[in-house]
């Protein structure tokens, strides 16, 4: 579904990352672990196109269609999704509104918020005075709205509160699990997803298929994603740095 | 003559030359004197389509649905005044003064006639308008409607407005000011002076819609009495010469409060220059001045003023400008000023483009870059007229949408 290959960003002349190869096939969970500042919202915003990313090698592939160089909304409209960590304040604009415009006047509003108790925030406007759990449910339920193939979530748990981790976890779950009948069609109708998790937390909600490690602005190694949280939880990044000069 | 026209009259004939202090400078002589009689309008929907359209496009209803009444200005000639709703006074500013005998009590009271050129003319030439009162603790049950239309060209209107909102009472004004289709060139002029007496609240908006060639130049003071409310919705979205205007509201009595909106869009060609104004001179008044702009190639100024003498004031003015091409300019200047101690006024005031991480984060959501930009636009606008009637907001988002995209 999606594969970067060789792919070099910068930002204001500065490179942020460097020759970084990473897939998410159709169905698969795959996490994105590293420290802080490694640049791992920077893949993902490179990823949904914004435009302060500025690619200057490699390429990103959705479908086998390279979209290096499309504009954000052509790639929203082949499926991508993503879930910002801090989206700005949309002053004048209600969520409502939004969340309309994002299912294209498919879905109800109010129906979807409810699941996602979020209905009073309908008439709010989007992101001005949120917390920080607000936030995350707003991003969930423009989501749900969209409807895309391939989620790219920054950090979900971020800033949530323990009551609220288990409602963004399971909504989660129930979005990469929408169309589906059951979990053998999962390479086939499943939703995709690019998670960037600090803690884990939602990994008890979303079976991860494979983590990769992004350090120094390039990925050290991928594999399986539990094993990897516990060594990370153990030993911390610094081994990654010399795990792969040991290479 | 009595002594005070006399001096009123002396006063204004030394002012025929004086400029207004702010925006451009109309040579008065150019235009015509607008037309001081008119066939009456029995009926706003025996009118053409087009002057139908034109009138809809300012808030004004042809049909009078959903009005406590109507009033048309044609020129300088009151043509059309009806009314369904006993608890408002509504006629013309001529046929007030004539039935009483007191409003010369409340006419230029206001508005000083040697303020500049603009008000001298209009005193001089004893310019008609519209005249609303609502009597002691009665409320109208709609909005009074009143149209002020420039229906000839070259010609410069000259109006004179006055609005009485008594003890208690309660009152909703929607006034368009609009030229005919085809008038592309003129003057207006307006005075408009309104009380709004104890615990009395007045809710006015004022859509206006002219044309390339228009100079536009209204004169507006309020005096808020105690307990009082004045909330203004100023719309100013399509293409016109130039509009200087400086509203000010003089809060008089303890615990008035007042909140101006401004939305406006400066097209090419166009210099807006608006102003909102709150004096503070009682204690425990509030104030809050709100101002969204866009230039799209215009000129525009936004100011604000405070000024602050009485404890407890508290006051609140924002300037907003969007710039979304290189031709046009927003200025902001927002003035605060303190003259007793324990008084509150802050202002904030932001100039520049739309923010691109705005722009993105919808276009992520899948709208196109001028969706995006379009709602964003919207949403800036819709800032500056929260608060009013639901059913008023409807009617100016639509002309919002038409103005701002021509859709």
């Amino acid at each position: 579904m999606l594969k970067i290959e060789d792919l070099t960003v910068e930002v204001n002349g500065k490179t942020l990352l460097h020759d970084v190869n990473l897939e998410v096939e159709r169905g698969y969970t795959n996490v994105l672990f590293g420290p802080n500042g490694a640049g791992k919202s920077a893949l993902m915003r490179t990823i949904m196109g914004f435009s302060e990313y500025r690619i200057v090698k490699g390429r990103i592939l959705f479908n086998g269609e390279d979209i290096t160089h499309l504009p954000i909304d052509e790639r929203a409209r082949r499926g991508l999704g993503i879930m910002m960590q801090r989206p700005p304040d949309m002053s004048g604009i209600k969520l409502r509104d939004l969340v309309k415009v994002a299912s294209k006047g498919k879905k109800d509003p109010e129906t979807l918020a409810e699941n996602l108790d979020m209905k009073r925030f309908l008439d709010r406007d989007v992101n001005v005075g949120f917390s920080g759990g607000e936030i995350k449910r707003s991003e969930l339920l423009q989501l749900a709205a969209q409807n895309p193939k391939l989620y790219l979530l920054d950090e979900p748990e971020s800033g949530v509160d323990l009551v609220s981790i288990e409602q963004v976890g399971l909504t989660i779950k129930g979005l990469l699990a929408e169309g589906m009948d059951c979990p053998g069609e999962r390479c086939t109708k499943g939703k995709s997803a690019l998670i960037i998790t600090h803690t884990g937390q939602v990994l008890d909600y979303v079976q991860a298929d494979r983590g990769y490690i992004l350090c120094n602005g390039t990925v050290m190694c991928s594999g399986n994603p539990m094993k990897m949280l516990e060594e990370i939880k153990n030993k911390g990044y610094e081994e990654c740095v010399t795990c792969r000069l040991m290479k | 003559m009595q002594a005070d026209e006399m001096s009123l009259k002396k006063r204004a004939e030394s002012a025929v030359d004086k400029k207004a202090s702010f925006g451009e400078d109309f040579e008065l002589e150019k235009y015509e004197e607008g037309s001081k009689v008119s066939k009456p309008i029995e009926d706003l929907q025996s009118l053409d389509e087009e002057s139908k359209r034109t009138l809809l496009q300012v808030g004004v209803i042809p049909s009078e649905e959903g009005r406590s009444g109507s009033l048309l200005v044609l020129d300088n000639a009151v043509s059309h005044s009806s009314l369904k709703d006993e608890n408002v006074e509504l006629m013309s500013t001529h046929k007030a003064m004539e039935k009483y005998e007191w409003l010369k009590d409340y006419s230029w009271k206001l508005v000083q006639v040697d303020a500049d050129k603009y008000t001298a003319k209009t005193y001089l030439e004893d310019a008609d308008g519209y005249f609303i009162r609502v009597p002691e603790g009665k409320k109208s049950s709609m909005p009074v409607q009143t149209c002020l239309m420039l229906g000839s060209k070259k010609a410069a209107q000259t109006v004179h407005n006055i609005i009485i909102v008594e003890e208690g009472a309660s009152l909703d004004i929607i006034t368009g000011c609009t030229s005919r289709k085809g008038v592309e060139e003129g003057l207006h002029l307006g005075i408009s002076e309104m009380y709004i007496k104890k615990g009395a609240t007045l809710n006015f908006t004022m859509i206006h819609n002219w044309a390339e060639q228009i100079g536009v130049r209204p004169r507006t003071v309020v005096h808020v009495e105690e307990g009082g409310t004045y909330v203004s919705n100023y719309i100013c979205l399509k293409p016109v010469r130039s509009v200087q205007t400086y509203p000010t509201v003089r809060l008089e009595g303890k615990g008035a409060v007042t909140r101006l909106n401004t939305i406006a869009i400066a097209h090419a060609g166009s210099e807006l220059d608006l102003g909102s104004r709150a004096i503070f001179n009682a204690p425990g008044t509030r104030a809050e001045l709100i101002s969204r702009t866009i230039t799209i190639g215009g000129k525009l100024i936004a100011r604000g003023e405070m000024i602050g003498n009485a404890k407890g004031a508290k006051g609140h003015l924002e300037c907003k400008g969007l710039v979304l091409t290189d031709k046009g300019s927003q200025l902001a200047i927002p003035i605060l000023e303190a003259n007793v101690d324990d008084i509150e006024l802050t202002h904030e005031a932001a100039v520049g483009k739309i923010a691109k991480d705005q722009v993105e984060y919808l276009m992520a959501r899948g709208l196109t870059e001028d969706e995006a930009v379009g709602m964003i636009i919207r949403g800036f606008l819709d800032v500056g007229i929260r608060g009013i009637p639901e059913e008023l907001r409807e009617e100016i988002e639509n002309t919002i949408t038409q103005a701002a995209f021509g859709t």
